[in-house]
């Protein structure tokens, strides 16, 4: 299982890329893509936005399910998709919607 | 301190002038991020785990107060109320906007500011020992040095694509404070018998991923010689520096790999060809660049004070903090003062807005309008009046910058790590506040006495754990953060490179593991003031092997 992220451009915010194209600023918002042929077709519409200007730097990452909710396998995407672990009054972690 | 002249102003403008251009043309999308990433970089602009990052320059760690009220701004109205200092002496924030940094760097020009060489195969800022031009023990101020080579080196044509980033640091002091043998390029002020200034000389030093000691290619540089040397230096390593293979692409690599002797007659003769050319450095050159950095005319006052005597006992914390915070200064009845950025629990380095405007409100009301940065991520008043202290310790406790705890095992160096960095195979930050809580009693600080913990959350070492008395590295082991740990790094005038003491920890074992180092080290000391790094070089790691493993 997998998602493709990346960063905002203008801002640098973490973004998945959901359905339609649509960037969302939450894990939780991110298209899963169970085959190859999806990765592959999805990480096109990345690089079309990379070339649009609206992202950069896009990557797949690999992710499970966890009571019921999408989490990163990399501790790594973990920190990434909530904010530094030592501050949690920053990052998306401290955002009203939870990740 | 050193004043921009026409030809600074001019240069740091175009420079904004320049990134400005290229943001918009990023924007507008005239530039690929291919084409845009190494400009971005070369303005000291990173793209970090969530956010893009600006590194600002503080050449050789000076500032005033109007530049420290600078970077608060910045970090109020740009980011997020914070910035961090780093094991260069600079400040990162950590959340800027890409579409705010043309902003932020103009802000930054305004206060003769900018983040031009804190980033890329370039001369990087020179860094210096934090207590230059104040040190009871100083040779001679080394930011005069400092910032003649970073004139030399902003820019150079021929330097600004190396085969890899190249360091030079600089120190004032025959006590090593600015880890000069760490460096690409190492310079220790000294005298030869008649008196007269030059530079002991060290190259090839470097952490990382091959860490070594640099090596000692001149007892006696000549002070007119700074540049030329330098340049040869640069050239021989720019020829002959590996650019197949970026591991490999330090200079230490090409002393290791090509052998001192045969390295030094390179840049010997190298060093002949220019030596009397236009980098020889004229006498009036030097004075002119030192009168920048005159110091502050300072009344010689009584060596100590009543006030100040009367505080430390009457008061424990104060008195640590006097004991551990301040630094001989050639002027009696003044002192150095740390301010510590490292709380008990904190986050090493980082510094609020409000921290920073207090900082600065203290520099320009006792300190003589002077700020440094030390690579140990604390804040130094440079000239304060032994007098003035107990009215500063206030002011620090109100603002959480008073711990007495600076060379101590709370005053730990932690590199930004997997909370922030993108290298990251570990985090760096969480492991220092757990060591912190642990041993933060004044008491066990106390008894434990100087201590350096050095802390990396990847190979590349920006937390120096090679040159820790204790290192600690953060690695990956299957997805899981695991710490590896090092003994007898130092990087005084007698560097070495930790050893590693036996297989890693797991992050909930590393610090009960420290413990089990600290507490072999306090049964084995021959006393109190044999301190853990002389302990270690007299017994060995075998007893602190046998502590954490057991036997065989
Ligand atoms: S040592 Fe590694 S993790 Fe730490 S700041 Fe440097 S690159 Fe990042």
């Amino acid at each position: 299982m997998n998602v493709i992220t990346a960063n905002r451009l203008l801002d640098g915010e973490v973004v998945w890329l959901g359905d339609n194209g649509h960037w969302s600023e939450t894990l939780q918002g991110a298209k899963v893509l169970e085959s190859a042929e999806d990765v592959a077709e999805h990480m096109a519409i990345a690089k079309q936005a990379i070339a649009d200007r609206f992202v950069v730097e896009a990557y797949e990452m690999a992710v499970k399910h966890e009571d019921g909710k999408l989490v990163p396998v990399r501790y790594r995407e973990v920190i990434r998709a909530a904010g530094p672990t030592i501050l949690p009054g920053l990052g998306k972690q401290a955002k009203p919607v939870a990740v | 301190m050193y004043r921009y002249d026409e030809f600074d102003h001019s240069f740091v403008n175009q420079r904004t002038e320049q990134f400005k251009d290229q943001v918009r043309r990023r924007i507008a999308g005239e530039l690929t991020e291919d084409e845009f990433k190494p400009l971005r970089l070369m303005n000291g602009l990173y793209l970090q785990l969530h956010a893009y990052m600006l590194r600002v320059a503080i050449p050789y760690g000076t500032l005033n107060s109007r530049q420290m009220r600078k970077l608060a701004h910045i970090a109020r109205t740009y980011d997020r109320s914070y910035g961090h200092f780093t094991t260069r002496q600079n400040i990162q924030f950590n959340w800027p906007k890409l579409e705010d940094t043309p902003a932020i760097l103009e802000e930054l020009a305004e206060v003769e500011m900018h983040a031009i060489q804190t980033s890329g195969n370039c001369i990087r800022n020179v860094t210096a020992d934090h207590f230059a031009g104040a040190a009871a023990d100083e040779i001679a101020d080394p930011r005069p040095y400092a910032e003649i080579l970073r004139q030399w080196s902003s820019l150079h044509p021929e330097f600004s694509f190396l085969p890899r980033k190249f360091k030079i640091a600089i120190t004032g002091a025959p006590h090593d404070r600015a880890a000069v043998q760490v460096h690409d390029i190492g310079l220790q002020l000294t005298r030869n018998e008649a008196g007269e200034i030059g530079f002991v000389v060290f190259v090839g030093g470097g952490l990382g991923r091959t860490p070594m000691v640099g090596r000692k290619v001149r007892d006696f540089l000549p002070e007119e010689d700074i540049l030329a040397y330098s340049e040869a230096i640069l050239r021989v390593y720019n020829q002959y520096g590996r650019r197949d293979n970026k591991y490999k692409a330090r200079i230490k690599i090409l002393v290791h790999e090509t052998g001192l002797e045969e390295l030094k007659k390179d840049i010997e003769a190298e060093f002949e060809k220019i030596r009397y050319d236009v980098l020889r450095l004229p006498n009036e050159e030097v004075r002119r660049i030192e009168a920048y950095f005159a110091p502050p005319a300072l009344e010689v006052l009584a060596d100590t004070d009543p006030e100040f005597e009367e505080r430390k006992a009457s008061d424990p914390a104060f008195a640590q903090f006097a004991k551990n915070n301040l630094n001989p200064h050639r002027v009696p009845g003044h002192s150095s003062v740390t301010l510590s950025m490292k709380p008990i629990g904190g986050i090493p380095g980082d510094a609020s807005d409000v921290q920073m405007d207090i900082i600065a409100d203290l520099a320009k009301t006792y300190g003589h309008d002077e700020i440094r940065i030390s690579h140990e991520q604390n804040v130094i008043l440079p000239h304060v009046a032994i007098r003035d202290l107990p009215a500063i310790f206030d002011v620090l406790v109100e603002h959480n910058m008073a711990e007495g705890n600076a060379g101590l095992i709370t005053d730990i160096i932690a590199c930004p790590g997997m909370d922030y960095c993108a290298l990251a195979t570990a985090r760096s930050i969480p492991v220092a506040q757990e060591i912190s809580e642990r041993f933060g009693k004044a008491e066990r600080q106390a008894e434990i006495g100087e201590l350096k913990i050095k802390i990396s959350g990847c190979i590349n070492a920006c937390g120096h754990h090679h040159v820790g008395h204790i290192g600690i590295l953060g690695l990956d082991k299957k997805g899981e953060e695991f710490y590896q740990v090092t003994l007898g790094g130092s990087a005084d005038e007698n560097t070495s490179v930790g050893q590693i003491v036996g297989r890693g920890f797991s992050s909930d074992k590393v610090v009960d593991a420290i413990e089990t180092l600290v507490d072999t080290y306090i049964d084995l000391r021959q006393d109190k003031d044999e301190t853990f790094l002389e302990a270690y070089r007299r017994v060995g790691e075998d007893p602190f092997k046998e502590a954490l493993y057991g036997v065989g």
